[in-house]
């Protein structure tokens, strides 16, 4: 069999030099004892950070309109999570790479109907308000056409809407039960109830906060406080933390395409998935460098090696 | 001829290992004597950095998910799972800067290149599980944020970011007991190939 | 010093952070620290010395 050319970049030389003893057990436990050190310094001098979470009830009583404004998008369909697509729900096609439409594809595996999960289901979970009662009876009665015109009427009044002393003030008149169900949801968020008939939807134990924190990021309470604390998409802010401690400076990549055309610009609507195609193919490329002819020949054209190996070159 | 306890499985598996991966390759007491770079010293910091993690993350286990938000003791030991992972990625990524700059792949350690970056992969999934785990207001704007890139591969629809049991037991189970794995492949593969020499130089 | 006092971080880092703005890069002040160590242990990896090899000069 025909011996093959030796290549630089891929094969080593065999090497004949000199061994020299080398610890490599008390090495290891050096890095231990001076990695664990340097924990509890740092751990000591800077603690970390614990932002308590928001809930609906904190939303819904610090900017009720807003919490109202984003309930209503819930139920006349319309809000971010209503038009989501897969893996919520079929109302959009998702993002596609070209003619790929991998989410779509993947199919809706964790079902959300906002109109249900998020304004009627948890509405009909209270007892003993005969008025939300027939509210509720009147609305599900009603065809989709009935419903929509009630919702547009609601939706129109709410701007000029407001909240005070408790209670909610919007001068809708064609809305049909839409006041009353709004007015309670309301009131149930504020009270904390909400925030736990979204959890427990399903039974008493759960581990699942899919619901209120799709609820919540339709609204602009998560969003505001997340631009004020230089953590948005738009500022580069997977990297960050809150507060000033470092955060996933390694996500440095991934975010920066988010910044620049065209993915900022006219490849947007499908910005997460052509995002994510592009870091997979420079992922596969870093994976698979030692296979990549020019690629993988960088190392000792650069020759930053001969700072490495400088001992070795100079007793050779 | 081979008798019946050669063609043990056992036998044969022992046979393999041993001639593999003798005693002195595992632990070898000497080095070639290119080894002399503080370069090489951050694979191993690398991999303290990785039992530290380990360490203190199983004491957040132990008193479950919400204890730190309670027990400034708890808050601690946070605080040392945090800076911990820190130095871990820090460790990491110049550990592959020096590999490449080694061109460390060379003379069929080609694995341990692979095994490399499914490792940095893993921990920036591990790191990524942790956050959105966190119980805060941080995981809650991470998770929202986070679930668009992922839903737009199809992902969303196996691995949801808003579940925090999924997440944590992601974080706990999967990603750690992944880590740890491509850890011993990547490491034992070093001992079996030894350290990549120089380059030739032609003058 | 009691233990809540060694627990509490010396130095508090619960306020908005400051963040560089070079063109579109965006950058926590943080962050930006963590990178610069990095590239000045890597390069320092690099030019010092190795401490520690007896066997290194020929003839020793
Ligand atoms: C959990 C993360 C990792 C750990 C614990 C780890 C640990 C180690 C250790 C202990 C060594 C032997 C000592 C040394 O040469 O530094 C080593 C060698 C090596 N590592 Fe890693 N490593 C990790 C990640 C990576 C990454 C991200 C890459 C590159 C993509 C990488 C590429 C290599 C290569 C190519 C070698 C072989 C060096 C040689 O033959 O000279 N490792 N690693």
């Amino acid at each position: 069999m025909a011996k093959k050319a030796f290549n630089p970049d891929v094969d080593a030389p065999v090497y004949k030099g000199k061994y020299a003893p080398y610890d490599i057990i008390k090495e290891g436990t050096i890095a231990v004892v001076v990695v664990a050190l340097l924990t509890v310094v740092l751990a000591v001098l800077f603690s970390s950070p614990d932002e308590k979470a928001v809930t609906i009830k904190t939303w819904s009583n610090a900017t009720p309109m807003d919490f109202v404004a984003t309930a209503m998008t819930e139920l006349d369909g319309t809000s971010g999570t209503a038009t989501y697509g897969p893996p919520y729900n079929n109302a959009a096609t998702g993002q596609q790479v070209g003619p790929l439409t991998l989410a779509k594809w993947m199919g809706i595996n964790v079902n959300v109907n906002t109109a249900n999960d998020f304004v009627v289901a948890p509405l009909s979970t209270l007892a003993d308000q005969p008025a939300l009662t027939t509210a509720l009876t009147t609305f599900a009665g009603a065809s989709s056409a009935q419903r929509a015109s009630w919702e547009a009427d609601y939706s129109k009044a709410l701007g000029t809407g407001t909240f005070s002393g408790g209670t909610l003030q919007v001068s809708a008149t064609n809305a049909g039960p839409v006041p009353v169900m709004m007015s309670a949801l309301t009131a149930m968020a504020r009270s904390g109830a909400l925030d736990q008939a979204l959890v427990t939807a399903k039974g008493f134990y759960t581990t699942d906060y899919t619901k209120p924190l799709l609820f919540m990021a339709d609204g602009s309470f998560l969003a505001n406080k997340a631009q004020a604390q230089h953590l948005s998409g738009d500022q580069w802010g997977m990297m960050n933390e809150t507060g000033s401690y470092p955060g996933q400076a390694w996500l440095w990549l991934y975010t920066m395409w988010y910044q620049v055309p065209p993915f900022s610009t006219s490849w947007g609507a499908n910005a997460d998935a052509l995002v994510w195609a592009f870091m997979m193919i420079l992922t596969l490329l870093l994976a698979l460098m030692p296979w990549i002819p020019g690629l993988r020949s960088i190392p000792r054209k650069v020759k930053i090696y001969r700072l490495i190996w400088r001992e070795h070159y100079k007793n050779a | 001829m081979s008798t019946e306890i050669d063609r043990q499985w056992t036998t044969r598996l022992r046979k393999t290992v041993v001639e593999k991966l003798p005693p002195d390759k595992l632990l070898p007491d000497t080095q070639p004597a290119y080894v002399a770079s503080w370069i090489y010293v951050f694979g191993v910091t690398t991999l303290a950095a990785l039992a530290i993690v380990i360490l203190t993350g199983c004491v957040l286990a132990m008193k479950g998910p919400l204890w730190w938000h309670l027990s400034g003791t708890g808050h601690f030991v946070n605080s040392l799972h945090l800076w911990s992972v820190e130095i871990f990625f820090f460790a990491m990524v110049i550990h592959l800067w020096g590999k490449y700059f080694m061109a460390a792949w060379r003379g069929g350690r080609q694995l341990t290149w692979v095994t490399g970056v499914v490792l940095f992969l893993t921990s920036v999934g591990a790191g990524f599980t942790g956050y959105v785990s966190q119980t805060n207001y941080d995981s809650q704007w991470i998770s929202t944020q986070a679930k668009d890139g992922i839903n737009a591969t199809g992902g969303g629809a196996i691995f949801n970011v808003l579940n925090l049991g999924q997440m944590l037991m992601w974080h706990i189970v999967l990603l750690p007991l992944a880590a740890v794995a491509l850890t011993a492949v990547h490491v034992i593969y070093v001992r079996i190939k030894g350290v990549v020499p120089p380059f030739e130089e032609v003058k | 010093m009691g233990l809540t006092g060694l627990l509490g971080a010396v130095f508090n880092l619960d306020h908005v952070g400051k963040y560089i703005h070079w063109g579109f890069i965006q950058l926590s002040v943080s962050n930006a620290i963590v990178i610069g160590l990095m590239i000045v242990t890597f390069i320092s990896a690099l030019f010092l010395p190795f401490p520690g090899r007896r066997n290194r000069k020929e003839g020793k």
